[in-house]
């Protein structure tokens, strides 16, 4: 019975895996200016920024994809774009909010003597930004951001709302056509279960790469046989 | 090379300095000394505008640092600092420290840049260090690089936070003795410093500051050796 629709779960996964990494990849880079704008100490940067976040995370990813879907998309272009524009401007949306909080708290947690040091050698404030602070900062961003794409994967299955064909949708149709609901609502289960499986492995692997120590694990070994640096 | 004008800095309703005037010539080294909470770092701070000044002003070869049509990156660029915590960038190898200020801010290319980071690291003793994280170096190593990286700016004035003051005990003398080899070159610098053996041995004058005014300055051996106000003296009984 599932076998039947092997195509529809194939596309499903793919469907649902092109809304998260879309929403994903959107939603980090959004989610650094809007971090970097609840930084900033000019209010007409700061209020919107917040405003933004405020209201991202303060109301129902679901109610934000039907508005999208339904309200914003239409009245600006006159009729739909169709789930997957709809749907992968709301996850990019939402996701950036949460993101754009991560992303200030990392900012944040690096000392001050970082940013003055750098500012003390006459580095512009947007290049010490981007050479000292973010690339230290980044690296204390990767778990909290690491459960955001989890919960962005997991989220993503709510644009099934607006008729999405993706993972979820799969397993209605399955369960319409023969009125059973243990087996395809499993199977979109295991399906997620899956893939939340696979992402959390591949977050562990970026974590243990970046989050311990800045020096590359094979120098480390060469470290703690007692030498210090390498020859040159 | 470096003036200072009725230099006034509160952090809200806090006062710290209280009117410095003072006058820093070119390949003179200062040594600024005082109890904690003087407002010692502000002063150093307020010259590079790592603070903003309340009231006053500070000149540096003539130009106003804190004047509204002044580029601070430009003073920067000539103004190297070292602070107590070191400040190292973490992520970067000892080589990338020296060398990113030079590429990114002075436009030097990557060889060029990477030679004088040698040259200063020669200089400093760590020449095999360049490819070190700074997590591998020890404290005094640490702000050895420090130096060489404020120096790759080929800064006219350098300033000292308290540059030992985070060290054990058997790495100052290796810092300081880089400070002393820089002094002797005939850079000018301002050092806020607890060690008194340096201060003598290479300042050539010392501001002693408390509430956040240079209550007294002199050579080293009329600060240290007869000391005019009581409240110097009874700093100096207490620290020495
Ligand atoms: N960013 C700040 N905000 C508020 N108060 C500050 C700030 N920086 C310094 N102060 C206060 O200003 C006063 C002087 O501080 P400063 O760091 O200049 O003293 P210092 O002479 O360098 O002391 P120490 O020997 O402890 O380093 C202190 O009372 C300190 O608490
Ligand atoms: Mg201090």
């Amino acid at each position: 019975m599932i076998w039947n629709y092997k195509e529809l779960f194939i596309t499903g996964l793919w469907v649902t895996l092109a809304l998260t990494a879309i929403g994903y990849i959107g939603g980090v880079i959004l989610g650094l200016f809007l971090g970097l704008g609840k930084l900033s100490k000019k209010k007409w940067v700061y209020y919107p920024c917040k405003y933004y976040v405020d209201f991202f995370r303060g109301t129902p990813l679901l109610v934000q994809i039907l508005l999208i879907h339904l309200a914003l998309i239409p009245s600006i272009f006159g009729h739909s774009l169709g789930f997957f524009v709809s749907g992968s401007l709301a996850l990019i949306l939402n996701c950036a909010a949460y993101n754009a909080e991560i992303i200030r708290a990392g900012i944040q947690s690096i000392e001050k003597g970082q940013m003055e040091a750098a500012r003390s050698l006459g580095m512009p404030k947007r290049e010490a930004m981007k050479h000292i602070i973010l690339p230290q900062a980044f690296r204390r961003m990767i778990p909290p951001l690491g459960n955001e794409l989890i919960a962005l994967l997991k989220d993503s299955s709510l644009v099934n709302v607006i008729a999405a064909t993706d993972l979820l949708y799969a397993g209605k149709v399955v369960a319409g056509a023969y009125a059973r609901f243990w087996e395809p609502y499993i199977t979109v289960a295991i399906l997620y279960l899956l893939l939340t499986w696979i992402f959390t492995k591949i977050i562990a692997y970026v974590e243990n790469r970046y989050s311990n120590s800045y020096v590359p694990p094979q120098r480390r070994r060469v470290f703690s046989f007692g030498r210090t640096s390498v020859g040159r | 090379m470096i003036k200072v004008e009725g230099l006034y800095k509160s952090f809200g309703s806090l006062e710290v300095l209280k009117g410095i005037d003072c006058e820093i010539q070119e390949k003179e080294v200062v040594c600024v000394i005082g109890p904690s909470g003087s407002g010692k770092s502000t002063f150093l701070r307020c010259i590079n505008l790592l603070e903003d000044i309340t009231n006053g002003s500070v000149f540096i070869d003539g130009v106003q640092v804190n004047a509204k049509e002044t580029d601070i990156n430009e003073i920067r660029k000539e103004v190297g600092m070292v602070f107590q915590q070191f400040n190292l960038f973490p992520h970067m190898r000892v080589l990338e420290n020296i060398t990113i200020a030079p590429i990114k801010i002075r436009k030097m290319d990557q060889i060029e840049a990477n030679d004088l980071a040698l040259q200063l690291l020669e200089k400093v003793g760590l020449r095999d260090k360049a490819d070190a994280y700074p997590e591998q170096l020890s404290g005094g190593q640490m702000q050895r690089v420090a130096i060489a990286r404020a120096l790759a700016m080929r800064p006219k004035i350098m300033l000292f936070d308290e540059p030992t003051s985070a060290l054990d005990p058997e790495m100052v003398k290796e810092v300081l003795d880089v400070m002393k080899q820089l002094a002797e070159e005939g850079m000018t610098m301002v050092v806020v410093t607890h060690e008194m053996g340096f201060a003598r041995e290479v300042g050539d004058r010392v501001f002693f500051m408390d509430g956040g005014i240079i209550v007294e300055e002199g050579t080293p051996e009329e600060v240290y050796g007869q000391p005019k106000s009581a409240r110097t003296q009874d700093f100096l009984s207490k620290v020495l």
